[in-house]
């Protein structure tokens, strides 16, 4: 009995690594020192010392979406677990599943104002999806498998486990907790028969039909994609994504429409205003997708299929919600329709083709490559062209213009390649998010899609990344600009650039070589494939940038506040649209 | 949507007895932009340590939906039944009503607790406290009576609520 005693910190990791965790992102401090001291005694888990706590919560976000893995994180009390507040509430949004360990106080100074202290549970309730404090060792096992079912079982999101450092020291024997079912939390996987049998039905008497669907299918495991690909297939509807469901279904196939949304392109959209039966597949009807609300898809039946209810007729009511995980509804739908006698035909499905077809003639992302300034949208289509035929690329993104772009030029063919801030929008996501795909897929080729504006608010990853001497790219779309905010500042604000010029930019070729990365640049269009060859090739962390067209705008775009049909193609169509007061006054 | 009238809801939330459990609630209710017209809590079953949170919000039907499942998918919470909703229900507030007069005023105010069955729990030379149990509508009718009488202070516990007949809030024990 004596024998199996041990303290707090040491059962923490053998409770973590029972969980099969082989990796932790992390930064020590004064409260979990306890812990540094067991990971030192220890080999099962490997801890990566990032530079700032919010890249650890970004880089266990990458980690986790790359693999279908809980990212686990570990960080002290105090500006520990604030720094990684940003993260949380990122992850929250995006419904990643993280675990955020935290350092506390030891549990009588809680509540004194002690150094490092901060109300962790209180900060970080409405960022998580569930929070914990342990208050006895004994608890501690126990406490730890509950945050991985929690952080990983319904929707998926973020789980922090505040630990303060007496429980950490504590002696308790470790006795790994029995398999049980949770007390309270039993999300529903399966969806209702009756109304599955409801959707069905309306499916097969739609004629102008399309799926809309999200990250929810690839949060559901690939079993969930290839579950969508046969249904989608099956029916002969057209699909298209959202930004978190990139990948979902691939890009290459004719039945995809690309992404939808403020910069879908033109065929998505207006196929989401058309249709007549909308089949919504593990997305929440966010803002950025249905533009106004209230002439979003105006004549559609519409169909919910998401495992939290809370989505279900939150933003647009709905005519059938289906409550369950996207693999096993998706694969109820496919049994049901396969069923089905009477559904339309290719023919009956042709005038809808033939008028996509006319949408799709626009070619809405179109751009004019000329002479010697490259332009971004042109950028990202020589990188994806140069790496489409590997099978283990991974891109990530920062948040802005670079970001829609990427969403837009590249493409993808497969779940969990695809890392990027969607609900948040975080700046600063993209290159401690790389990191940790790469951490986790060691010989892919993983590519940080940048600004430069965001790769600068957390730079500081760059030493990380070479301490760990991980092959991570950055493709920086340098136009001196916070590109998304100067495109907006001259759509809605009369071109006032009010501080979105990016004053004193780094030489980021210095940059990378201070940080024992590669630094490589192109200037002009000429320069471009023989960077990307280079940056490829080259095994070792790369700083890419590449200077682009300064006052490219990213379109198509609906503007805020309008409806899908009112797209803007493109600088033709700003000056005869001028946006609406309404619309200025939101995000 | 927006055209949808609101109405008042009474619903009831079976929750872990655990720290921070009502925080999570009142945080989902202000983060999210929802009333909160009352809210009770209390510990009802020890020995399964739950509490039971009575609250009464108003809203759409779409709101009161969200709220609803909102509430649903915190991990502390157990059950949450809209009393409103399903089927009829038993809504009872107790009041400590405190009023200050002498002569005719301070008749009349045991007059009219008298009619409402209201208790007299303290009573000094000049002043009573009353306990009065009842419907929201009940309690409000008795506090604007005793205004002109002399009315200094009332404490209200909120409302608790429970459905009628023989099923209880949880599905299975």
């Amino acid at each position: 009995m004596a024998s199996n005693r041990m303290n707090g910190a040491r059962i923490l990791l053998k409770a973590l690594a029972d969980q099969g965790v082989d990796v932790l992102f992390g930064y020590p401090g004064g409260a979990v020192l306890p812990i540094y001291d067991e990971l030192f005694k220890q080999n099962d888990i490997r801890h990566i010392l990032v530079r700032q706590e919010g890249g650890a919560v970004h880089a266990a976000e990458g980690y986790a979406r790359s693999t279908g893995k809980v990212g686990v994180v570990l960080v002290t009390s105090g500006p520990g677990a604030t720094n990684s507040v940003t993260g949380l509430t990122d992850a929250y949004m995006d419904s990643i599943p993280v675990i955020c360990l935290t350092g506390q106080v030891p549990t009588h100074l809680i509540g004194n104002d002690a150094f490092q202290e901060a109300d962790t549970m209180g900060i970080t309730r409405p960022c998580t999806k569930h929070n914990y404090l342990v208050k006895d060792v004994n608890a501690l096992a126990q406490i730890v498998q509950e945050a991985f079912y929690v952080a990983k079982n319904g929707r998926p999101g973020p789980v922090v486990i505040d630990l303060p450092k007496d429980v950490l020291m504590a002696l308790a024997p470790y006795v790994q907790p029995p398999k049980t079912q949770h007390r309270s939390y039993r999300p529903q996987v399966k969806g209702d028969k009756a109304l599955i049998r409801e959707a069905v039905a309306l499916m097969a008497s739609a004629k102008r039909p399309v799926f809309y669907c999200g990250g929810g299918v690839i949060n559901s495991g690939p079993t969930a994609s290839r579950r969508l690909i046969n249904l989608v297939r099956d029916t002969g509807f057209p699909i298209t994504l959202t930004l978190m469901g990139l990948g979902a279904y691939p890009a290459a196939d004719e039945q995809y429409l690309g992404m939808l949304g403020m910069h879908g392109t033109y065929e998505a959209n207006l196929a989401m205003h058309g249709c007549d039966v909308m089949i919504c597949v593990g997305a929440r009807f966010d803002d950025r997708i249905t533009g106004k609300i209230s002439e979003f898809a105006p004549n559609a039946k519409k169909i919910h299929i998401d495992i939290d209810p809370s989505s279900i007729n939150k933003n647009v009511e709905v005519d059938i919600g289906i409550v369950g995980d996207c693999a096993s509804v998706l694969g109820e739908l496919q049994k049901v329709w396969t069923e089905t006698r009477k559904k339309p035909s290719k023919k009956d499905l042709a005038p809808w083709w033939e008028q996509i077809a006319i949408w799709r003639a626009r070619d809405c992302l179109r751009y004019h490559q000329a002479g010697d300034v490259i332009k971004p949208q042109y950028a990202i289509e020589r990188l994806y062209e140069a790496t489409k035929k590997r099978k283990d690329v991974y891109i990530t993104t920062e948040v802005g213009q670079h970001q829609m772009w990427a969403a837009q030029y590249f493409r993808f063919e497969k779940p969990n390649h695809w890392m990027t801030s969607g609900g948040l929008g975080t700046m600063g996501y993209g290159l401690p998010a790389a990191m940790g795909v790469q951490v986790a897929h060691p010989d892919a080729l993983v590519i940080d899609i940048a600004g430069e504006a965001s790769l600068l608010m957390n730079i500081q990853e760059m030493s990380t990344i070479a301490q760990y001497r991980l092959p991570v790219k950055a493709f920086i779309l340098n136009n001196e600009y916070m590109g998304m905010v100067r495109q907006w500042q001259e759509l809605l604000h009369g071109g006032r650039y009010s501080e979105s010029y990016m004053e004193s930019l780094p030489d980021f070729v210095k940059l990378a070589e201070a940080f024992g990365a590669v630094g490589l640049r192109a200037e002009k269009a000429s320069d471009l494939d023989g960077v990307i060859q280079e940056m490829i090739k080259i095994d070792r962390p790369v700083l890419a940038d590449i200077m682009v067209d300064k006052t490219e705008n990213c379109f198509p775009m609906i503007p805020s506040g309008s409806a899908h049909n009112e797209m803007l193609l493109g600088p033709e169509d700003e000056a005869a649209r001028p946006i609406s007061e309404e619309g200025m006054v939101l995000v | 949507m927006s055209e949808a009238t609101e109405r008042k809801h009474t619903i009831a939330v079976l929750v872990d007895n655990e720290p921070g459990v009502l925080a999570r609630v009142i945080g989902l209710f202000s983060g999210r932009g929802y009333n909160i017209e009352s809210l009770t809590v209390a510990s009802v079953d020890l020995a399964d340590n739950l509490s039971r949170i009575n609250i009464v919000t108003s809203g759409t039907p779409m709101v009161i939906e969200q709220i609803k499942a909102q509430l649903s998918r915190l991990v502390p919470v157990h059950e949450v039944k809209d009393l409103t909703l399903e089927g009829p229900s038993v809504e009872r507030e107790l009041a400590l009503v405190k009023v200050k007069g002498r002569g005719e005023k301070r008749v009349e105010s045991l007059r009219i607790a008298d009619i409402f069955r209201a208790q007299v729990v303290d009573s000094a030379n000049d002043s009573f406290v009353f306990e009065v149990v009842g419907s929201s509508d009940k309690l409000n009718a008795f506090i604007e009576l005793m205004q002109p009488l002399g009315l200094i202070d009332v404490s209200r516990t909120g409302v608790v609520a429970i459905a009628r007949g023989a099923k209880g809030i949880r599905r299975k024990k």
